[in-house]
């Protein structure tokens, strides 16, 4: 171990050694950059002043911080750079330690997080208005292990996922209106119908590859929203649909009084009445379904189908060298990953009440994308982490909440460069011969 | 008959601009295989950019409009190019020997935050834009209903037609055309024979990112408002163009604008407005399904 | 080699096979059977057309012109219209490649299982059984795991199993390809270049590996390669082709000797240079 002083010396002398010029002219350049990009968008701002005109308001000092930023960063960063060479690459090791560290442990972990998500209602800090957070960020969980199937497990790019979630959520949405059905028994009809849309898809994308299928699949998703917005005799058109009934408790509503004959959730129980109590509910609900989808597509992956996914994403050639028909692998992955998503669909509208095409946009699809690359494709754990950075990021301040969007677009960026496993993918093997040595392998 | 035609004019207006846009993902797929998918944002932040020259030289009292359209014209290319530029550099080029989904996914992330970043700093809100190039003449009457061609669209389409005949005529003379097209060919290979590869790559996102922004202007001037969501359907729309017209030809690439222009126009005109999108993305997937090398691409054969 | 009292039963049938792409043609009018138990080597110069008759016979590339028949059961299947993935199935015939496809993010045993995918699937009646852990899926696992360990053994790799088959060094993966393809249970192995890229002490291993195989598996091996010392060395019929067409057919002592053959691999000069002896006198130092 090296003391601090001694390896402050080796610093100050591997400093020396640097080409300073070098280095500062890249900075400069980068920061001219920077000056020219910002300059016509950040330096001058448009507002409206009203009749159709536009005003301008001159932001050059965020021109000039942003131009310093940048120089500073890009300094730091070849910096970082060359000090590095040679020695060892401990930024990279400690990710990857800490992801294997996560999945030898992943057990443990695992039931240490359910145990709070179960406890979590009654908990001394619980709020309504946290298991509503909790709801929110158990739907992107779910939403995005169902898409980690198509895009982690069989590698097959969809950016229009949301059409999935959006008809699970209108197939509850009309058969509720329409034949009066209740959430858990439209629950597998929302999946069914689900499913046959993703095999639908699945059809002309068979032969299309990464790029063409992303984009084939970017149009699905477009086609189903502009279909529910303008279909109003079905769809209800941009006002949607609403009266969507709840979930009741085994045929007990969480209702202040029920109509005659019946008996309340709190009746029953001999509870006062309360709204958290059907929000808690919901909030078990949901964390259920995201157990059950853990389980299945665990599961899924250790059977065959899910190693024909996987050999898919690695080559697709090779699987047809073994007599693997990459046809029923893909419509599988986009039928399983679909009918995931009609199943969060349902309950999503369910939990609303109503539902509207605002829902399913594409920035919807892109965002559970987002969850599924950040997290590493194909790692469930690392789903539930970006889920959570997700929805509660905004919650720490309304600056978090307008850069959101900004923040995750750069993110994925900088993942894709870094670190393009995600943050903390380590592919656990579906099956071992030998047992696991705790050794570095 | 005349509303047949005045839908024609319109389609054909249309089609050019997204010609041009169609140009930028047509070069950069020819040349590193990939969809640009933050293309669409460029063309975005051209428009925008073109608005606010606009209102600066306004400001500034240049009120003679071809000067001003001159003026915007070359800022707005410039800006924009820098960005392509810079897109290219940050985005693209480290993940160049990456894994297959890597580019896409570092793309989509560009376009989210391009659309954000101009969002932010911009504000939600569509932007107005005077209209600054009016009138036109009549080509036409029949029935009480007169085909007109406005004076925009004709400069839309004439300048189209000088910028891709030069844009041509580069790519064919030049010595970057021709590295380009030997980088499209075999990039090793070139890169063996001395050519500067990334220099080519980033030449050609340049040269995208321009023809984009020219584009980005020519919007701002013929719908008269924009906002910062414009990118991604016209970004859809000018990508279906590029594989309409066979990806990775620069003529297909004008070709299926046009096609894609006349096809929105003529189903908006005769069938419905709200589904217009749609056509577009029917003929999307029907062209990817059945003909993926388009209308004046090469087949593609599978090396195993 | 078929012993001497053997019938040789042939098993691929090629007939006029000819493959066009645009105006080059990659393979004129080939003909040549492959008989099952014994090893078919294909050789010759660079661009002759072997991996496209490869790709031909197995689904990559439709054919021109030929029929290309398998003998299955005593049925004759023709796989010039068969999907790739069909004749794997249906035909037994597997395959490796000239440039390694393996499953590199995945475990070594994990490409075997894979392999052995169509017979697993069925087991799991489409993955309900698998689900619920039903004990038809659970003995096809074992049986499947227990094919993987006895190949995994045989090539020696049984100790690093559950390594990423992208780990391992170079001539492990070629062993591990031809593994694989064991896996699926074919009737005809076919080879592409399984000796590239390795040192002399590999390709002797490798020459072990294969007749192992062919006198234990009982299966027919279709091989490129460009290796002499292994073509001659383990080969019971070598066709040879030169832009694309056949030169020479039959066993390695014949074709060794044929002056077609050593034009085309040494050139039409160095056969003028070479002494004036009868076919019969030259010796070819193995």
């Amino acid at each position: 171990m090296k003391t601090a002083a001694s390896g402050l010396a080796v610093l100050k002398e591997a400093l020396a050694t640097l080409d300073w010029s070098a280095l500062l002219k890249d900075a400069v350049i980068a920061a001219l950059v920077a000056t020219l990009l910002a300059l016509p968008l950040v330096g001058f701002q448009t507002y409206d002043i009203g009749g159709g005109a536009l005003g301008i308001r001159t932001h050059f000092d965020w021109v000039a911080t942003a131009a310093a930023a940048v120089f500073a960063g890009r300094l730091a960063l070849r910096l970082q750079q060359r000090l590095r060479r040679g020695g060892e690459r401990r930024g990279e090791t400690l990710f990857a330690r800490l992801g294997t560290w996560g999945n030898r442990r992943a057990l443990p972990i695992t039931l240490v997080g359910i145990a709070f998500a179960v406890a979590l209602p009654f908990l001394p800090f619980s709020s309504r208005y946290l298991i509503d957070l909790g709801t929110t960020v158990l739907i992107y969980v779910m939403l995005g292990w169902g898409l980690n199937v198509v895009v982690g497990l069989a590698g097959l790019l969809d950016l229009g996922y949301v059409a999935f979630y959006a008809v699970g959520a209108y197939t509850f949405a009309l058969l509720a209106r329409d034949l009066g059905l209740t959430f858990w028994q439209a629950l597998p009809f929302s999946g069914l119908v689900a499913a046959s849309f993703g095999v639908i898809l699945g059809f002309p994308v068979l032969r299309l590859r990464g790029d063409y299928l992303a984009i084939v699949t970017l149009g699905f998703g477009e086609i189903i929203r502009i279909v529910l917005l303008n279909w109003s005799p079905v769809t209800g058109g941009p006002n949607g649909i609403s009266d969507i009934p709840r979930p009741s408790f085994f045929g007990l509503p969480f209702a202040r009084s029920a109509p005659e004959g019946a008996t309340t959730f709190h009746q029953f129980f001999g509870l006062e009445f309360s709204p958290a109590q059907r929000v808690t509910y919901i909030y078990f609900v949901i964390l259920a379904l995201a157990l059950v989808t853990n389980l299945f597509t665990s599961r899924l992956r250790r059977l065959p189908i899910g190693r024909a996914w996987e050999a898919l994403r690695e080559d697709e050639v090779a699987c047809r060298a073994l007599g693997i028909n990459p046809t029923n692998v893909k419509l599988s992955a986009f039928g399983i990953g679909a009918m995931l998503g009609g199943f969060a669909g349902c309950f999503f509208a369910t939990r609303q009440g109503f539902i509207s095409p605002e829902s399913f946009t594409f920035i919807e699809s892109a965002t559970i994308l987002a969850i599924v690359v950040l997290g590493g494709m194909g790692s469930q754990m690392g789903v539930v982490l970006a889920a959570l950075l997700l929805v509660t990021l905004p919650e720490f301040g309304r600056a978090f909440a307008e850069f959101r969007m900004l923040i995750f677009g750069a993110a994925m960026v900088a993942i894709m460069v870094w670190r393009p496993r995600g943050l903390l993918a380590h592919r656990e093997p579906s099956l071992r011969l030998h047992a696991r040595r705790s050794a570095a392998l | 008959m005349a509303y047949f035609l005045q839908q024609l004019i319109n389609g054909l207006t249309l089609g050019s601009i997204y010609g041009l846009i169609a140009i930028g993902y047509t070069m950069v797929y020819g040349i590193i295989g990939m969809i640009n998918f933050a293309h669409g944002e460029i063309y975005m932040i051209g428009a925008f950019i073109s608005i606010i020259a606009f209102l600066l030289l306004g400001l500034i009292g240049v009120s003679y409009v071809p000067l001003a359209l001159a003026l915007v014209l070359l800022t707005t290319m410039l800006f924009t190019a820098i960005y392509g530029w810079t897109v290219e550099r940050v985005a693209y080029r480290p993940l160049r020997g990456s894994f297959r989904l890597a580019p896409l996914i570092s793309a989509i992330g560009t376009s989210i935050f391009l659309q954000n970043y101009v969002q932010i700093l911009q504000g939600a809100r569509e932007k107005p834009m005077l209209p600054l190039v009016q009138g036109g003449f009549t080509v036409f009457e029949s029935d009480g209903f007169a085909v007109r061609l406005s004076y925009l669209q004709l400069l839309i389409m004439l300048v189209t037609v000088a910028l891709m005949a030069g844009f041509s005529t580069f790519i064919a003379t030049t010595p970057l055309g021709r590295a380009q097209r030997a980088c499209e060919q075999d990039m090793q290979m070139a890169a063996l024979l001395g050519v500067d590869v990334d220099q080519v790559i980033s030449m050609t996102f340049v040269m995208g990112a321009a023809l984009a922004a020219v584009a980005g202007l020519m919007v701002t001037l013929y719908y008269g408002v924009v906002d910062f969501f414009i990118g991604f359907l016209a970004g859809v729309k000018a990508f279906t163009a590029a594989v309409l017209g066979g990806i990775g030809s620069l003529p297909g690439a004008m070709l299926g604008g046009i096609l894609i222009g006349l096809i929105e126009a003529f189903w908006s005109g005769y069938f419905s407005v709200e589904y217009k999108d749609v056509s577009v993305f029917v003929v999307l997937i029907l062209v990817l399904v059945f003909r993926p090398t388009g209308l004046l691409g090469a087949p593609e054969l599978e090396k195993v | 080699m078929t012993g001497a009292n053997e019938v040789r039963e042939p098993l691929l049938l090629v007939e006029h096979l000819t493959m066009r792409f645009g105006g080059l043609t990659a393979v004129h009018d080939l003909s040549f059977d492959a008989y099952s138990r014994e090893i078919t080597a294909i050789i010759g110069p660079n661009g002759a057309g072997k991996t496209t008759v490869f790709n031909c016979l197995t689904g990559f590339y439709k054919p021109s012109v030929g029929r290309l028949m398998m003998l299955v059961n005593g049925e004759g299947l023709l796989l010039e219209r068969m999907d790739g993935f069909r004749i794997v199935r249906q035909a037994g015939i597997a395959r490796t490649f000239q440039n390694m496809r393996l499953f590199a993010g995945m475990t070594v045993l994990e490409n075997l299982i894979v392999a052995q995918h169509n017979l697993l699937m069925s087991a799991s009646a489409f993955s309900v059984a698998g689900l619920f852990g039903l004990p038809r899926y659970r003995s096809a696992e074992r049986a499947a795991v227990e094919r993987a360990r006895h190949w995994l053994d045989k090539i020696g790799l049984i100790e690093r199993a559950d390594w990423p088959a992208g780990a391992l060094p170079y001539g492990a993966q070629r062993r591990l390809e031809i593994a694989r393809a064991l896996c699926t249970g074919p009737a005809l192995l076919c080879l592409d270049e399984p000796a590239a890229g390795l040192n002399p002490r590999e390709s002797a291993e490798l020459n072990e590996l294969l007749l192992a195989i062919r006198v234990e598996e009982r299966i027919a091996i279709l091989l490129i390669e460009h290796d002499m010392s292994v073509v001659m060395g383990i080969s019971d019929h070598i066709i040879v082709l030169d832009y694309g067409r056949k030169i020479a057919d039959g066993p390695p002592a014949a074709v060794r000797v044929d002056p077609n053959v050593i034009k085309a691999y040494l050139g039409e000069d160095e056969l003028e240079k070479l002494p004036k002896t009868s076919a019969a006198d030259l010796h070819i130092r193995r």
